[in-house]
């Protein structure tokens, strides 16, 4: 077993990523995010990634030992999907109480891995680490072992503390964790030459049912997908496939680098997102196959099916090629593989006028130049107050992003479209991409926004009534005795400092008589009393009486 | 009096319980200009991010001292440091809002001692308000971090009163409760106005998080209570405070400046808002409005209307002590049954709950107790929503997160009026639950045993 700065060591020197090895040794070493900066930060912490990693596991009783932060304020937070049991959605915490952290937490760790096995009896149970336990030194890998061997089921333990690095690491330590105790230490009932893994794919909204009837009308078997819907006995005999498809490469290359290296299964890098990347990855997955023993009639299926599903999904896209003339689309993202739909977007007819390149390499940037062509707008390191500014000023029409910035779009009166995790369309293979199309189609064209964009009426009436008042001023300077009955005003409200004026000045606008009610006076849901007894004040008396 | 117990349990499952940290950066929210900031890793700001703004669906500030291992070794000062100066050279926040996590709080670092250190290295921090509460996730949960924070406000941002000074009659502090929502706070806001007060809302949530739409995107919070006006607190002739939670932050108010309070252990249902109106009309000197006459009549027929649908609904409730005293209060008054009773922390308001025990627990107990007790009504934050679908019975979202539904922030359940809409709801939801799950069938009364099935259990 080894140390976790060892493995840390160790998924820093990975060498199947692109960007890892254009790194000299001293940067290597420095690992793979920037250092984290205090009071500038956003992102989530390595115990994060690894739960992101194999939560979508779904027989599998996810098991967080800490205090109840990490898992009291983040559970059942994913957008997975299960066709079978719903454990995974529950939520296992030892929530270590200050006695815990004062005399260890691993009796109560051991204790409570008894209490999931006799109530839930799962597959397997994950155990995660998290900083306070590592740092009071619970050794979750001896009682995870002790554990294991007393109540005869798998207790695995994944060692990824919050404070040891970034999201993306921790997604690459749980890949370190099913190396080490997961993969290989079961056997399927049977294999075929039709057998792949997927690596990386989290079954979001179900998207890998978007793919998966295209596979089994090839016959290509999904022996299993590391995580989305996956079961602990398939990650299990994962190592038996013939070949595998990594889909989020930032997430665990390493575990597809290392079973090809142990197991000798070939892998690539591909994408399930845009019309020619689903087809780029069914031939890839065609063409390993058939290196590694499969017949080749399974190439002609393919490109037959191909061929087919291409006409069906190039002639729906026809159908949005009017309605997106014209229209220009800023992507802000930080993976490679959302701009797999580029291609499918620009069909249609969207231009794209600008995307982020704050994760990109040197290479990714070449890469967009020639998807976007020269004039894309490459955003280096934008401020949300410049991308807000960029985008009320309309020199965009959609935003497309992730969750985290949605608000920059959405309080600008802008059209915006989540295309990270969060989102809850499926986007993936022929369909989802029609799918993804339907949704710009129906953010552009809501009639809300041109409403939204329209300032409120009174905002011209204050201007007018603001020129008004100064040209007023200037007549009392001149006249020093102040006709106080002339509007009738004598008193301000104060319901709230920042509008003190308005409530004022809307009822000299609408004069002594007052049949509009003074509304915008206050920013609560009613009158403000101050008004109110300011119009009383003003209303003859029998009608005060009726009140 | 209810029995309050504690689960034995080693693991928790399901957690109904949030934690501490975050209740007290809730409790910054309210204030314009803030940056929170949660003193260690990463992660635990960012599970906190993404939990307030997938409640709210509004940008939320909320920044990290990003505590790495090595830094834990070394301790935080440098972090907080570094933080402290990021925050305030990127962003010019009126004030930052510093709250400790369990990392921090294992190792035993010496915030306040940091915060003199950073002050004296840097003068240009003079004049931008620090307040540091010590929140460790290991104690306590989300609402005593809401309410500690809100004491610590008081203690440092309140200016000294000159005793010999009147107070100014007109004014009044209220110290809500993090169980109120933004709705909730404007609700109170016109309500205390027409009285002709004017209210000081310490933190005001509806100023920062209701959802309005800013002209420029400010990366602190959007609204809320100015420093300034805090500062002048002291000045009231009254604070109110909402919810047992905030009794510290009250009597801190009133050690400090002398000026008393009035605790509101609850604003849900008829009479504690006969209470809370004519003291208002008391301290005023004002008659009750006739808006307030004619709501109260609108409740009271609610009331009638609907008790035939809550009467003898047997209740699951789980939430905070604050909002499961007030809400299954309420629902007690309306003739439901309280049969399950799970919160997250002890609470002096627990042992008064209606109900024979109260367990300080998770939604794993609160299934089971629902299931063994046969209730017919599941309310709950969403994280009941799994619960709720296995044991099929109407749910009710309430509290904090909600974040599968739209319009958290406006659901309001005080004042006549508020708990008006409450009842409405909740006996539209037992409708809907009847209509769909519920219709009798001919067999409905046809007896397997030679018992008489007056009201046989699928009939609720």
């Amino acid at each position: 077993m080894t140390s976790l700065p060892t493995t840390i060591q160790d998924v820093f020197n990975e060498p199947g990523c692109a960007r890892n090895a254009s790194k000299s040794k001293v940067e290597r070493k420095n690992g793979c995010t920037k250092q984290l900066k205090p009071g500038g930060a956003a992102g989530g912490c390595a115990f994060d990634g690894a739960k992101v990693a194999l939560q979508p596991f779904t027989d599998v009783a996810h098991l967080v030992h800490g205090p109840i932060a990490c898992e009291g304020n983040s559970w059942d937070n994913r957008g997975s999907v299960s066709s079978g049991s719903d454990l995974w959605r529950r939520s296992f915490t030892t929530d270590m109480s200050e006695t815990d952290i004062v005399f260890g937490g691993e009796k109560r760790l051991y204790r409570a891995v008894k209490e999931i096995t006799e109530k839930y009896n799962p597959q397997a149970i994950f155990v995660y680490q998290t900083c306070v336990p590592a740092m009071i030194g619970d050794d979750i890998d001896m009682v995870c072992k002790a554990a294991s061997a007393k109540f005869g089921k798998p207790v695995i333990p994944i060692n990824s503390p919050g404070f040891v690095g970034s999201k993306n690491l921790g997604n690459k330590l749980a890949g370190e964790a099913l190396l080490e105790h997961v993969i290989g230490t079961g056997e399927p009932d049977y294999t075929t030459s039709y057998d792949i893994n997927i690596i990386g794919e989290y079954n979001l909204s179900g998207e890998l049912w978007q793919i998966k009837p295209l596979l089994d009308e090839l016959g290509i078997r999904i022996l299993s997908c590391i995580s989305g819907n996956g079961k602990y006995r398939e990650v299990a005999y994962s190592h038996r496939a013939k070949a595998a498809m990594m889909v989020c490469s930032r997430a665990m290359i390493n575990v597809a680098r290392k079973m090809r290296q142990r197991y000798g299964i070939p892998f690539f890098e591909g994408s399930f997102y845009g019309v020619e990347d689903t087809s780029d990855s069914l031939r890839q997955i065609a063409r390993m196959l058939i290196e590694s023993g499969a017949p080749a009639e399974l190439m002609e299926r393919t490109q037959a099916l191909i061929a087919r599903e291409e006409t069906k999904a190039w002639a729906a896209i026809e159908r949005f090629k009017p309605r997106f003339a014209g229209k220009r689309v800023v992507l802000i993202t930080g993976g490679v593989k959302s701009w797999s739909m580029v291609a499918a977007l620009q069909e249609a007819g969207l231009e794209m006028v600008g995307t982020s390149v704050k994760k990109s390499t040197k290479k990714d940037k070449e890469r967009i130049k020639e998807l976007m062509g020269q004039h894309a707008h490459m955003i280096e390191d934008m401020s949300p107050r410049e991308i807000y500014k960029m985008l009320k000023d309309a020199k965009a029409d959609i935003m497309l992003s992730g969750g985290k910035s949605q608000f920059v779009a959405l309080k600008a009166a802008m059209p915006w479209l989540d295309i990270n995790q969060e989102r809850c369309h499926a986007y993936m293979g022929y369909v989802g991409i029609i799918k993804l199309m339907e949704e710009i189609e129906k953010a552009l064209y809501n009639p809300i926004w041109d409403q939204l964009r329209q300032a409120a009426p009174w905002d011209e009436f204050d201007r007018k009534r603001q020129a008004r008042t100064v040209a007023q001023m200037h007549a009392q300077t001149a006249d020093p005795i102040r006709d106080v009955s002339k509007n009738g005003v004598n008193a301000i409200s104060f319901s709230n400092q920042s509008e003190a004026s308005n409530c004022e000045s809307a009822i000299a606008a609408h004069g002594p008589n007052l049949d509009e009610p003074a509304k915008p006076c206050t920013n609560s849901s009613g009158l403000c009393v101050a008004c109110k007894d300011i119009r009383s004040d003003l209303q003859p008396p029998a009608l005060q009486a009726a009140e | 009096m209810a029995i309050v117990t504690t689960s034995k349990k080693a693991c928790s499952v399901n957690p109904l319980k949030m934690s501490q940290p975050i209740g007290g950066s809730f409790a910054f929210m309210g204030l314009r200009g803030a940056m929170p900031l949660l003193h260690g890793p990463q992660g635990c700001t960012s599970f906190g991010l993404t939990l307030f703004v997938r409640h709210f669906n509004e940008p939320v500030p909320m920044q990290t001292t990003a505590m790495s291992e090595v830094a834990t070794v070394l301790g935080g000062h440098e972090n907080l440091e570094q933080a402290i100066l990021n925050i305030y050279n990127r962003v010019e926040p009126e004030i930052i809002g510093i709250n400790s996590t369990g990392v921090t709080e294992t190792n035993g670092d010496d915030v306040e001692a940091f915060i003199r250190l950073i002050r004296q290295k840097h003068p240009q921090l003079e004049k931008l308000p620090l307040v540091y509460v010590s929140t460790p996730d290991f104690k306590d949960a989300f609402q005593d971090g809401w309410g500690k924070t809100v004491a610590r406000m008081i203690e440092v941002l309140v200016a000294p009163v000159d005793a010999a000074r009147p107070r100014d009659a007109s004014r009044v502090n209220v110290l809500p409760g993090c169980h109120l929502t933004p709705g909730d706070l404007d609700e109170l806001r016109t309500i205390i106005e027409d009285f002709g007060l004017k209210p000081s809302f310490l933190p005001d949530l509806a100023g920062s998080l209701d959802g309005h739409i800013p002209d420029e995107f400010t990366p602190t919070t959007i609204g809320g209570i100015a420093v300034d006006e805090i500062a002048t607190m002291g000045q009231a002739a009254w604070t109110i405070a909402i919810g047992a939670q905030m009794r510290r932050a009250a009597e801190t108010m009133q050690a400090q400046t002398g000026t008393p309070f009035r605790l509101f252990e609850r604003l849900c249902g008829l009479i504690p808002n006969d209470e809370f109106i004519a003291f208002l009309s008391q301290i005023s000197g004002r008659s009750v409005p006739s808006k307030y006459r004619r709501q109260r009549g609108q409740l009271a027929d609610a009331m009638l209307d609907a008790h035939f649908h809550i009467g003898a609904r047997k209740l699951a409730i789980g939430a905070e002590p604050d909002l499961l005293f007030d809400l299954s209060s309420f629902l007690h008054e309306m003739g439901a049954q309280v049969t399950a009773a799970v919160t997250t922390t002890n609470s002096p308001v627990l042992q008064r709950v209606r109900s024979e025990d109260v367990l300080i627990g998770d939604l794993e107990d609160l299934e089971e107790l629902a299931r063994s007790r046969d209730c017919g009504l599941l309310m709950s934050h969403s994280h009941g929503r799994q619960a709720a679908s296995r044991l099929n019975v109407p749910f009710f979202r309430v509290g904090f997160p909600l974040f599968d539904r739209l319009g958290a922030a406006h659901l309001t359940t005080v004042g006549y009026r508020g708990t008006r809409d409450l009842i409405f709801d909740i006996a539209n939801l037992i409708i809907t639950d009847r209509e769909t799950n519920h219709g009798p069938t001919p067999d409905t009364w046809r007896s397997t045993s030679g018992d008489l099935q007056v009201d046989p259990p699928q009939l609720h």
